[in-house]
């Protein structure tokens, strides 16, 4: 398959900020993860993990998205791993940094 | 095996619980007559689905998480309950596109679409010149897909699709199918002729030749993701690197189609008894045809060995169309008929008799046209051992052959 | 198996840094693609 995979360095993904889903994204659970649906882009993205697939959902409920890898599950080992899945979603607008209010 | 360390192509190959979008021909109406229709549209079949039935339909895509549907056709603009059914399923989180020739798109009908957001339009055209277009599409169809494109263009409505069926006479066309999608702030999207419907009838004489091929192919690599090809191309990938998409045939596993009469085929291009899963009015719905149907588990199981499956380019190529194989009577676990490699030419020397298209609601005055016959070898028949026992011609069956692993 | 001639991992995609961008496909969490890009959609 040739899909749109980033690259960029999970560094400039912001683990301790909070974050949300993006208003117009729909998450499908599936059995290799979940599917992403952003009705505004009509883009397409698929989550490869159960527990990235928890994070992404349990986003808005947590403080921040290292809080959030946390508490589905993923080890610290992990974490860069996540990261750099997160920095993909983010670049394609999937998720959004939540306003501090 | 950790769930989800298969790649995401052999997960989707098994199938999903939903499909991830599907066509939706809501009529087999249409006012033109177009030489290649995959569907053998023109006359409305008296079975049509109701508009109740279309919204039980739209219902149970929501509850499936059915993200976006393509509503095509025959035409789909000539159902009076057409935008009534669009609106019902974008407010019913199923995004739409719809494909249409242009013939309902007028200045207001632009300015409503322009203020939706989830729906998408696609205007088909199959020639940069009137000359190319309505050789395929019939006299005056350029004009009118034109103007559509004028009218969507001047309501503010940018992004549109040109969807555009690749042959012989208009390959050489490509760079001004670009200018023209710039010209309206369109997206262009370039897809494969397949033998379906009264397409059966013209394939030998419009499907793009070898070297046309590659050109294709190559053009295609130096647009990247600027123009769009509903993964039409995936069986080109055996040329060099793929092309972006999911890379695999979708009928079945990700995709299927809806007809207008409720019936559920693998695919648009599979429009035939033998890729029928059932019917939307079935108890259970198109839920149960999706999940449970024989032919969709069938085409979820992993495959047996085939010809292919010792040629390095089987990786990235997949075997290539199940629907191109079906209709130039070549067996579903070889070469696609257009293979890279040459081995569906060779394959198609010793092809059984192509199935006839059916069902079909063309417009008597524009019947099919008949296919040649493929079976009588031109030439010394190339002979290739087999392991299996062969299938015999009259099965009609897209699965003989196939053995569960 | 690092002295292996026959290996094709190396021991370097193990021990990769957090950060870096050499990553196995396997590693990849997420791909992403167009709601046009699956095959029988017309």
């Amino acid at each position: 398959m040739a899909c749109a995979a980033s690259t960029e360095p999970a560094g400039r993904f912001d683990l301790d900020a909070p974050w949300r889903l993006d208003a117009q994204v729909r998450v499908r659970p599936e059995e290799f993860g979940a599917l992403l649906y952003h009705f505004g882009t009509r883009q397409l993205s698929f989550l490869k993990s159960p527990a990235l697939a928890e994070v992404v959902r349990s986003l808005a409920a947590h403080p921040s998205a290292r809080a959030a890898c946390t508490a589905a599950g993923v080890p610290a080992a992990d974490l860069m791993r996540y990261a750099r899945a997160l920095q993909t979603l983010a670049a394609s607008q999937m998720i959004r940094e939540r306003e501090t209010a | 095996m950790r769930p989800g360390s298969l790649p995401l192509t052999d997960q989707f190959e098994r199938g999903l619980a939903a499909p991830i979008c599907l066509t939706w021909e809501l009529t087999y109406a249409c006012n033109l007559s177009c030489v290649h229709c995959l569907s053998s549209s023109g006359r409305r079949d008296p079975r049509e689905l109701t508009t109740a039935e279309c919204r039980a339909v739209i219902g149970e895509l929501q509850r499936m998480q059915v993200f976006y549907v393509n509503i095509g056709g025959g035409e789909p603009t000539v159902r009076p309950d057409f935008w009534a059914l669009v609106d019902y399923a974008t407010s019913h989180d199923v995004g739409v596109k719809f494909s249409t020739n242009g013939v309902k798109i007028t200045p207001g009908i632009a300015r409503r679409l322009a203020g939706r957001d989830y729906v998408d339009v696609q205007i088909s055209l199959d020639g940069a010149t009137p000359e190319v277009n309505d050789a395929v599409r019939g006299r005056g169809s350029y004009e009118v897909a034109l103007r559509a494109m004028r009218n969507l263009a001047d309501a503010g409505l940018a992004g549109f699709k040109i969807s555009v069926v690749m042959t012989r006479h208009n390959i050489g066309q490509l760079e001004e199918f670009k200018a023209i999608a710039d010209r309206f702030g369109a997206q262009l999207r370039i897809t494969r002729l397949r033998p379906a419907g009264r397409g059966a009838g013209v394939w030998d004489e419009l499907h793009p030749t070898a070297g046309q091929q590659r050109e294709l192919y190559d053009w295609l690599v130096a647009h990247g993701t600027d123009v769009l090809t509903g993964d039409s191309f995936f069986h080109l990938s055996g040329y060099g690197g793929a092309l972006p998409g999911l890379g695999m045939c979708g009928a079945g596993r990700v995709v299927c189609l809806i007809d207008p009469v409720g019936d559920v085929y693998a695919c648009p291009f599979a429009i035939h008894p033998s890729f029928l899963a059932g019917n939307v009015r079935d108890p259970g719905g198109f839920a149960e045809v999706w999940r449970h149907s024989e032919l969709f588990r069938g085409l979820r199981r992993p495959r047996a060995e085939g010809a292919c499956d010792s040629c390095a380019a089987f990786g990235s190529c997949r075997g290539g169309c199940m629907a191109a194989k079906f209709f130039t009577g070549l067996p579903l676990d070889g070469p696609d008929p257009e293979c890279v490699k040459g081995h569906g030419e060779r394959a198609l020397a010793a092809a059984t008799p192509a199935p006839r298209p059916s069902p079909d609601h063309s417009h008597r005055t524009a019947p099919h046209r008949a296919a040649p016959h493929r079976a009588a070898p031109r030439g010394p028949v190339p002979l290739t051992l087999s392991r299996r026992r062969p299938v015999p011609a009259c099965n009609a069956n897209p699965l003989a052959g196939f053995a569960p692993e | 198996m690092a002295d292996s001639p026959t290996a094709e991992l190396t021991d370097e995609t193990v021990a990769a840094a957090p950060g870096d961008d050499d990553v196995l496909a396997d590693d990849v969490l997420v791909e992403e693609v167009s709601i046009d890009g699956m095959c029988g959609v017309y």
